[in-house]
C-alpha cells in the first residue's frame, strides 16, 4: 500500500500574501481581491523578482492591498502613492515599483500627481481599481462616478461629468494604458504581465464592483450581478481611441489595451540630459543610497 | 562615521544661509531632494540641483509641496538621505506628510526659511512665525526636533546636525531659518570630510526572519530595514504594532504614540543645544533664537554698557524646548526678555518653563524686518526697573 | 477520473458566488451548510468535470478556493457528495459546517 504522505498544494496567490493578516477587510463580492489574484498570476508568469518589488498604496479600500501583500509595501497618504513611488524609484532604480490604489485616491486628491508622473513618464506601474465610488469612507461621489446614480454626497443623484481614466492618462503621457474589469481575470493578468515589461508610466484600470455601496444604493444587485453585467456589457476593443471609452451607468464597457507606445522614461531622460550637459563631470550612481 | 568627501566642499566660502544649508545637506550625505519653489527658500534646492549631479544623486522639482514632502520619504525608504525646503505656505501644505514621517519614523529633514505670514504674507521678508507650527502643525501627538541657525555658518553646521538627529531618532527634523539668515552672506568654513561626523542610518543587523520593523531599541527608536533585501517591510500611517501591521486597539495606540513622544523627550538631554552667556549673577536674561539673537546681542551689549547685569540664552534647538534650563534660570533672575519675530510663540514655552518664577516679557514683531536693538534694549531696561 | 480538483478554505469564503458562476464546467455549487460566519460555501457538485484550470481561484476575492491539476498518476477521487473534512490550508480550522476537500495528492510510492 502506498504511503499516504499527502501533498497539499498551496493556493498560488498565498506566497504573495501576508497570511497572518488574512482574512482581509474587503466585502463579499468586492473585486479588489480578484484583481490581486490576477496580479499574483502576472508575477508568476512574468517571473518577477519579488524581492525587488515594492507596492505603494494610497488610502481607500484598494489602498489596503499594500497591507495584505508580502513585498516591501508602503501604505501612504491619500492621493500621494504616486509621488512616494516616484521618490522610491528614483532613489532606488533597481526596485520594481507598483502603485496599487483606487479611483478616488489616484484621480481626485491624487489627480495632480498622476498627471505629472505620466507627463514625466516615471517608470512606475499603476493599477487603479475603479469601483466608481469612495468606498472606504461610506460611498461618496468620486470623479469616476457616472451620472444619475445615488451616492451619499449626491443623495439626489450625481450630475458631475465623470473622468474617462484611459483618456486622461493617455493624454498625460502614459506609455501603457489598458482597462479590464474584475470579470476579465486572465486578460487582466496578461496586461499586468505586459506592464511589467514596459519602461515608463504604465496604467491599468480595473473596473470592480462595490456591492456594499455603489451597487446596493443603486439597486444594481450584488457583486455577482455586477460581474455578470461586466461579462455581458464589455466589449474588447484593443487599440480603441481612448476618447471613446468613457463609461456610463449601464452602457457598454470598452475594455482592452488601448495604448502601448515607447517613450524614454524619466530616469533615461534625466541621465541623457545630465550626460549631455556635464559629460565626465556627471557622477552616475546606481542608487542614491546612504551608508 | 565621517562624511563622504564627494559631498564636502572643503574650504572657506562666502555663502548665504540658503546656500550654506545646501552644502550642509550634501556634507551630511543627502543625495536626494524633492523640492518646490517658494521664496525665500528656493536657492537651497537650486544649488542642490546644480551640485548633486556632480556629487552623485537626484534632485526633482515636484508639482507641489504635497508631492515634494512625500517624494523625499519614498527616497528615504529607497535608501537615501533626503530633504526638502520650503517657507510658510509650503510648510502648511507639508503638514500631513510631516505627520506621516513622524508616524512611520522616516528620518528626513525639512528646511523652513520663514517669511512673513499668515497666508501669502511677505514672501521676501523675514519672520519667525512658524515656530509653534513646526511643533504642532500636523494632527495628532508626535514630537519633532527643530534647530535654529543664526548665521550662514550655523546653516551649514546645523543642517548636518539635523540629518544626524533624523537618523538617530528616526523622526522629521527641521532647520528653522528665516529670510534674513537665508539671504545674508557671510564666511562659511567647511572643514575636510574627515572632520565632519555623520550618523549612519541605523539599519538593522537582524535577518528578515528575526526583524520586527517597529520594535524599539533601548533608546526607544527602532532600527530600519532595507528595501529590496527580503524584509518585506510594511510601512503604514495607520496605528501599527511592532510588525508594522495596522492595529486599531487603544492599547496599541497608547504604546505607539507615547513612544513617538518619549523617544524625543526622554532623549532630550542628548538633543537640546543652546548657547549661554553671563547667566551667573544676571538680573535679566534675554532668551532668543535665529536672526533675533543677533539683534538681541547688540541690545545686550548696550544694556551691559549701561551697567545692567543681563545674560543671554540662545535657543539652538527650539524643540525639544530646553525647559529645565529655562526653569533653572527663572528661579535666579528677575525677568526673562523674549524677543521674537512673531507676536508671541516661543515665549509661551518660556512662560511655561518659568512657571511664574520670573517675569516674562515678550518683545513681539509682526515680521517684515528684524527688531531694532532699541526695542529689545527698552524691554531689558523696563524689566530691570520694576 | 477528474483532470483536476479544488481546495477550499471554508472559513474564508464569503459566498460571493463568483467561483460557482464562472467555473467553465459548472463543477461547483453553493451548499446548504454554512461556515462560522453564516456563509453558504461552495462544494464540488460535479467533481469529475474539474479540469484544474483554477479559474475559480482567480475569481475568488477572498483567496478561499483554488483549482489545481491532478498529477498524471493516481489521484484519489474526490467525493461527489459533501462530507466533513478538515481544511488543508493554514488558518482557522473547519467549522461544524463542512470543509470540502479537493483530491488529496498522494505521493506515488514506486514499489
Amino acid at each position: 500500500m502506498a504511503d499516504a504522505s499527502v501533498v497539499i498544494p498551496q493556493n498560488p496567490v498565498e506566497q504573495f500574501l501576508r497570511m497572518d493578516r488574512i482574512p482581509h477587510i474587503w466585502c463579499p463580492g468586492c473585486g479588489i481581491g480578484t484583481s490581486v489574484n490576477s496580479f499574483a498570476r502576472a508575477l508568476v508568469d512574468a517571473k518577477i523578482d519579488t524581492k525587488h518589488l515594492a507596492i505603494v498604496s494610497g488610502i481607500g479600500c484598494s489602498g489596503r492591498v499594500a497591507g495584505y501583500t508580502k513585498f516591501d509595501s508602503f501604505h501612504t497618504t491619500h492621493g500621494r502613492a504616486i509621488p512616494f513611488a516616484t521618490g522610491l524609484k528614483l532613489a532606488n532604480p533597481k526596485m520594481n515599483v507598483v502603485v496599487y490604489s483606487g479611483d478616488g485616491d489616484l484621480f481626485a486628491i491624487g489627480g495632480n500627481h498622476l498627471i505629472h508622473a505620466a507627463r514625466r513618464n516615471v517608470d512606475i506601474k499603476v493599477i487603479c481599481v475603479n469601483n466608481l465610488i469612495y468606498a472606504m469612507t461610506g460611498g461618496q461621489t468620486a470623479p469616476t462616478t457616472p451620472g444619475a446614480v445615488m451616492t451619499s454626497t449626491n443623495p439626489y443623484g450625481t450630475f458631475d461629468p465623470a473622468f474617462n481614466l484611459p483618456y486622461l492618462v493617455e493624454a498625460a503621457g502614459a506609455v501603457y494604458v489598458a482597462r479590464w474589469t474584475a470579470f476579465h481575470v486572465r486578460q487582466l493578468a496578461r496586461s499586468m504581465e505586459e506592464m511589467f515589461a514596459k519602461k515608463g508610466f504604465s496604467f491599468i484600470e480595473v473596473l470592480s464592483p462595490c456591492p456594499t455601496l455603489y451597487q446596493r444604493r443603486n439597486k444594481m444587485g450584488d457583486g455577482l450581478d455586477t460581474m455578470k453585467f461586466y461579462k455581458q456589457n464589455s466589449k474588447v476593443r484593443n487599440g480603441a481611441p481612448t476618447s471613446e471609452v468613457g463609461l456610463s451607468k449601464s452602457g457598454e464597457i470598452v475594455v482592452g489595451k488601448f495604448v502601448d507606445r515607447e517613450r524614454n522614461d524619466y530616469g533615461v531622460l534625466m541621465h541623457d540630459r545630465l550626460v549631455e550637459a556635464l559629460g565626465d563631470d556627471y557622477v552616475e550612481t546606481e542608487a542614491c543610497s546612504c551608508q | 562615521m565621517h562624511a563622504d568627501a564627494a559631498g564636502v566642499l572643503t574650504g572657506s566660502h562666502f555663502l548665504d544661509g540658503d546656500h550654506a544649508c545646501c552644502e550642509g545637506a550634501l556634507a551630511a550625505g543627502a543625495r536626494f531632494s524633492s523640492g518646490y519653489p517658494i521664496t525665500p527658500s528656493t536657492e537651497v534646492v537650486e544649488r542642490f540641483a546644480q551640485r548633486v549631479p556632480t556629487v552623485g544623486g537626484v534632485f526633482i522639482q515636484m508639482e507641489d509641496e504635497l508631492a515634494a514632502s512625500i517624494t523625499l520619504q519614498g527616497a528615504v525608504w529607497g535608501g537615501a538621505k533626503a530633504f526638502t525646503v520650503t517657507s510658510g505656505p509650503g510648510f502648511s501644505l507639508m503638514m500631513e506628510h510631516i505627520g506621516y514621517a513622524a508616524m512611520t519614523e522616516t528620518p528626513c529633514v525639512f528646511i523652513d526659511v520663514q517669511r512673513g505670514g499668515p497666508s501669502t504674507g511677505l514672501p521676501t521678508l523675514p519672520a519667525q512665525a512658524d515656530m509653534m507650527q513646526v511643533r504642532w502643525g500636523s494632527h495628532g501627538d508626535y514630537a519633532v526636533i527643530a534647530l535654529c541657525p543664526n548665521s550662514p555658518q550655523e546653516c551649514f553646521d546645523l543642517t548636518i546636525t539635523a540629518f544626524n538627529m533624523a537618523e538617530k531618532y528616526r523622526c522629521p527634523v527641521f532647520v528653522m531659518l528665516d529670510e534674513v539668515v537665508g539671504h545674508m552672506t557671510e564666511k562659511v568654513v567647511i572643514p575636510p570630510a574627515e572632520q565632519i561626523e555623520i550618523e549612519p542610518r541605523r539599519y538593522t543587523k537582524l535577518p528578515p526572519e528575526e526583524f520586527l520593523a517597529y520594535e524599539p531599541d533601548a533608546d526607544l527608536v527602532p532600527d530600519m530595514p532595507r528595501v529590496g533585501e527580503g524584509y518585506n517591510v510594511h510601512v503604514t500611517g495607520l496605528t501599527h504594532d511592532e510588525r508594522g501591521y495596522p492595529d486599531m486597539r487603544p492599547v496599541v495606540q497608547d504604546k505607539l504614540v507615547k513612544r513617538l513622544l518619549d523617544k524625543i523627550t526622554k532623549n532630550a538631554d542628548k538633543i537640546i543645544l543652546y548657547e549661554e552667556d553671563q547667566i551667573e549673577g544676571a538680573d535679566v536674561v534675554v532668551v532668543s533664537y535665529g536672526i533675533t539673537s543677533r539683534v538681541a546681542q547688540r541690545a545686550i551689549d548696550m544694556a551691559r554698557q549701561k551697567g545692567v547685569k543681563v545674560g543671554k540664552f540662545r535657543l539652538i534647538t527650539a524643540w525639544p524646548f530646553p525647559e529645565k534650563q529655562i526653569a533653572a534660570i527663572a528661579k535666579k533672575v528677575k525677568a526673562l526678555v523674549v524677543p521674537e519675530l512673531n507676536l508671541g510663540q516661543m515665549v509661551r514655552e518660556v512662560e511655561r518653563a518659568a512657571a511664574g518664577k520670573a517675569n516674562v516679557k515678550l518683545v513681539p514683531h509682526a515680521g517684515g524686518s528684524v527688531h531694532k536693538p532699541e526695542d529689545i534694549l527698552n524691554a531689558i531696561l523696563e524689566v530691570t526697573r520694576g | 477520473m477528474a483532470k483536476g480538483s479544488v481546495q477550499i478554505v471554508v472559513e474564508r469564503c464569503k459566498a460571493c458566488g463568483f467561483c460557482v458562476e464562472f467555473c467553465p464546467t459548472h463543477v461547483l455549487a453553493l451548499s446548504s451548510a454554512f461556515n462560522a460566519k453564516g456563509y453558504h460555501t461552495p462544494y464540488m457538485v460535479h467533481p469529475e468535470k474539474c479540469s484544474g484550470c483554477d479559474l475559480c481561484g482567480m475569481y475568488c476575492p477572498d483567496f478561499a478556493i483554488f483549482g489545481f491539476k491532478a498529477p498524471e498518476t493516481e489521484a484519489k477521487k474526490a467525493p461527489s457528495k459533501p462530507e466533513p473534512k478538515q481544511s488543508a490550508q493554514p488558518g482557522p480550522p473547519a467549522s461544524a459546517g463542512f470543509a470540502v476537500a479537493g483530491a488529496e495528492k498522494e505521493e506515488q510510492d514506486a514499489r
